[in-house]
Parts: C-alpha cells; sequence; structure tokens
C-alpha cells in the first residue's frame, strides 16, 4: 500500500508529466489560456490515462504471449483510440452532461502523447496491473494540476504589458519553464 | 527473426484491429443517440460563426435549442430576418419581423475633450480598472479605451480610437457580445440604419457634466425644441433618439452645442454605414 502511494506522490509532483518529463506538452500550451478549459482537459485525460492504463496493460500481456513486446507503441496507440472512441461514444449515450462537460476534449487526447507515455512508462518500470492503474492516474492528476496552475498565470499574463516580441507565446514558455524549474526543487527529494 | 514472427505479429494485430473496429461498430450502433434532424438543418442555416451573442454556448446549441422550441426563430441577431425567415421555414411557422442591429459606443469623450482622475497604468483592461475608484476618467459614464469590448469582439469589429472604443459597422454583426463585456454599459444595441445617435450616456446635471468633460450631453433640451419628427427626448439631463420616428433630417446635427449628435451616413468620425 505505501508503495502505490509513494509511486502517486512521485508521479504527481517528482516526475511530473510535463514538468519533468516534458510529456503532454501540446495540449498545455494549447488548451491552457483558460482556468475552466484546462481543468476540462485535465478530467479528460485523467479518465481517458486511467482507463487507458487498465487496457494497455492487458494487451501488452497478450503481446508477450507471442513475443511481440518490439510493437507495444503502435498496438497502444491503436488500442487507446479505439478506447477513446469507445469511451466518448459511451458517454454521450448513458453520460450526456459528463459528456458535455468533457465537450471536444475527449477526441482530441487521441493522440496526446501523455497518454501513450503514461502506458509506455508502466511497461518500462515493470508495474503490476494495481500500480499501473495508480500510476496512470495519479500522472494524469499531476497533468491536470500542472495545465491548471499554468492557466491561472496565462490569466494574468494576459493583462500584462511585455515588449512585444514577447507577448503570447514566447511568454507562456518562458513562464512554463520558470514553472518547470520551480518543480525542479521536487527532485531532490528521493522516495523509497 | 523466424518468418513465423512475423505471421504471429500480422495475426495477432490484425485480429486486434478487427476487434477494435468490430467494437466501435456495434457500440456506435448500441450507443447511438437520436439525433434531432431539424437542429441539424438549423445548423446548417446558422452564420455559424459561434459568437454566443445569443447566449447559447455556439451556434450548434441554438440550433438545437430552436429545434426543441427553448428559443425562438430569430433568437439569431447576427443572421438577421433572412437567417430568422430560414429558420422559421425548417420549423414550419411564421418568423417574427427581426432588425439588424450594429452595436454603439454611447461616448464622444476622447483624450483631448475629457478628464482623467489619475494616470492609470494597470493591466490594460476595462474591469481591472473599474476596481480603481471605477476607472481614470472622471465621467463615470465614459469609455475607459482599455478595449474590454475590443477583445471580445467575436468578428474584430472594435478598436480603440483617441481613448474610446469606436465600431466598425461593416464589420459588426449585431451580436451584443461588446454591450455584455462593457463595465460602463456604454455601448448599446441601436437599429442598422438608425441615422443619428447621442454619443454621450452622462446622466449627471449638466453644469457636472461640463466639469467632466467639453462633449458630454447637459440636456439643454435644444435638439429636443428644434427636432420636427419628435424623436428626440430628454430623460434625466441626456438626450435620447428615439429610431423608428427619426427622419434623418441632420437638425439636430447642427443645433447640438455640444457636437455630440452623430450621424452615421455623413461624417467622418465613424465609418460611414453602407445602407
Amino acid at each position: 500500500m505505501t508503495n502505490i502511494l509513494l509511486l502517486m506522490f512521485s508521479a504527481i509532483f517528482i516526475e511530473n508529466f510535463i514538468f519533468s518529463k516534458f510529456y503532454g506538452c501540446c495540449p498545455f500550451l494549447g488548451v491552457s489560456e483558460k482556468p475552466d478549459t484546462a481543468l476540462g482537459m485535465g478530467m479528460a485525460v485523467t479518465f481517458v490515462m486511467t482507463v487507458s492504463s487498465a487496457a494497455t496493460y492487458g494487451v501488452y500481456q497478450i503481446l508477450a504471449m507471442f513475443g511481440l513486446e518490439y510493437l507495444k507503441t503502435i498496438a497502444f496507440i491503436l488500442v487507446i483510440a479505439g478506447l477513446v472512441q469507445f469511451i466518448e461514444m459511451f458517454l454521450r449515450r448513458f453520460i450526456p452532461a459528463l459528456y458535455s462537460s468533457l465537450g471536444i476534449f475527449l477526441p482530441l487526447i487521441t493522440t496526446n502523447c501523455a497518454v501513450l507515455g503514461a502506458a509506455l512508462v508502466n511497461i518500462q518500470n515493470g508495474h503490476t496491473f494495481l500500480e499501473s492503474i495508480a500510476f496512470g492516474f495519479s500522472a494524469a492528476i499531476g497533468f491536470t494540476m500542472a495545465i491548471v496552475i499554468f492557466a491561472g498565470v496565462r490569466v494574468r499574463l494576459r493583462g500584462a504589458n511585455p515588449p512585444k516580441c514577447f507577448k503570447g507565446m514566447p511568454l507562456a514558455l518562458i513562464t512554463a519553464g520558470l514553472i518547470a524549474m520551480a518543480f525542479l526543487g521536487f527532485s531532490g527529494m528521493s522516495i523509497g | 527473426m523466424e518468418w513465423t514472427n512475423i505471421i504471429f505479429a500480422v495475426i495477432v494485430f490484425a485480429v486486434l484491429g478487427g476487434a477494435i473496429g468490430a467494437l466501435l461498430a456495434i457500440a456506435s450502433r448500441v450507443f447511438a443517440v437520436p439525433r434531432n434532424e431539424k437542429a441539424e438543418e438549423i445548423t446548417e442555416v446558422l452564420p455559424g460563426a459561434n459568437c454566443g451573442g445569443c447566449g447559447y454556448s455556439g451556434c450548434a446549441a441554438l440550433a438545437e435549442a430552436i429545434a426543441t422550441g427553448k428559443a425562438k426563430p430569430n433568437s439569431c441577431t447576427v443572421g438577421g430576418s433572412e437567417v430568422a425567415e430560414k429558420v422559421a421555414a425548417i420549423m414550419g411557422i411564421e418568423a417574427e419581423h427581426t432588425v439588424r442591429m450594429r452595436a454603439q459606443v454611447m461616448c464622444s469623450g476622447t483624450k483631448d475633450h475629457s478628464k482623467q482622475k489619475y494616470d492609470y497604468q494597470g493591466i490594460t483592461d476595462c474591469q481591472s480598472a473599474m476596481q480603481l475608484g471605477g476607472g481614470s476618467r472622471l465621467c463615470p459614464n465614459g469609455c475607459l479605451g482599455l478595449g474590454t469590448c475590443v477583445s471580445k469582439c467575436p468578428f474584430g469589429a472594435i478598436e480603440v480610437r483617441d481613448g474610446v472604443a469606436f465600431v466598425d459597422y461593416n464589420k459588426c454583426q449585431g451580436c451584443g457580445v461588446c454591450v455584455a463585456a462593457c463595465p460602463k454599459h456604454i455601448i448599446k444595441l441601436i437599429p442598422f440604419n438608425a441615422k443619428h445617435w447621442v454619443g454621450c450616456m452622462s446622466v449627471e446635471k449638466g453644469a457636472l457634466t461640463r466639469t467632466y468633460c467639453d462633449v458630454g450631453c447637459i440636456g439643454c433640451r435644444i435638439c429636443e425644441k428644434n427636432c420636427e419628427a419628435g424623436a428626440i427626448k430628454i430623460d434625466g439631463f441626456l438626450a435620447s433618439i428615439d429610431y423608428d420616428k427619426c427622419t434623418g433630417c441632420d437638425v439636430c446635427i447642427s443645433k447640438c452645442p455640444r457636437k455630440i449628435i452623430w450621424s452615421g451616413t455623413t461624417q467622418a468620425r465613424n465609418p460611414v454605414i453602407k445602407l
């Protein structure tokens, strides 16, 4: 149990997907204009990443049976894309409220590298089934935290008056770098 | 590498792909949501700007609301009567008459005409400026000129010139997003072909308005007396024009001592309306 809690803490803070591994930078920069939409994106990623961690664990076991581990990346992309489509249809039919709140974010993360990254890291670190789900969930929580923090900062940046050459994306990138450096503080902690 | 590896890889991926494909095909049947055909037709007709001026999140959401009877066919201000008629035809009901509107910033107090309380150097946003004693402008009903409406306008029709926001009528679609965004509430929707308007929102007494601004309405009633059509009324020291009655005779423009009754068709201050 402590093992899983440590794994989750480490996935959220120390090995934060965005600030230390640099996975999922595309939605991080693209969907962080407003805290509300950032939270929506984070929720969608959390949902998909948790489910896909479980699904890819199963798929990997099938691949391993046939000695096809080297094809895991392609298989994962296929499975995740199919899974997201399936979840989308399922939600639209049975939980329309959740569907409309996740909205366009669900199809957007079909090919999100953070989701694929979580699946691959699970394999790399030899996580068990439970650990895989815990890691996927907490890595996504870390992603959500990062994107919401960043969206909050960007709201303040919008009113700022920087030199013209820094306006918009350059300033956003610099800010993201500064937050990443702050998160570097966590990597000094050794856990386990 | 043995050739069986390749065969296995092909088979496993074919099965995997086939299984996912079949799952999705079944799911799309089982989880199919009954679509509202009328809503889709209406979505086609709507302008598709997703400006949110109607109060719904986008054109598709409005179409849904119209199809289910929650919104009127003429709810789209951007599309005007043309779209309203098409939507009404789809719904099989008579369209109510709609007038194309345009946004008008009811302030004439450019920088050299109006006085400032203090030098504002904060965030360039009217909402933020409002937190500091209602903005830097002395007149409580004057344009702050920090461009909250400019950033909100989905059609890029507003710009700030000399400290006052201006609407480019030829770009304005009359969605009313800026009207809701303006913290001073000095943007109004007026009929697109309204010839004249009063470029001031100051309801203070004339003497007070004079201290704020060189071009504020002082409620002198000269326009009211001179308007032959009886279209101008003074209400609380502020002239307002009844656009239905206005004949566009230009008398008020020449009589106004403060030069704040403007014409969309003759004067160069604003872009000319193409009627």
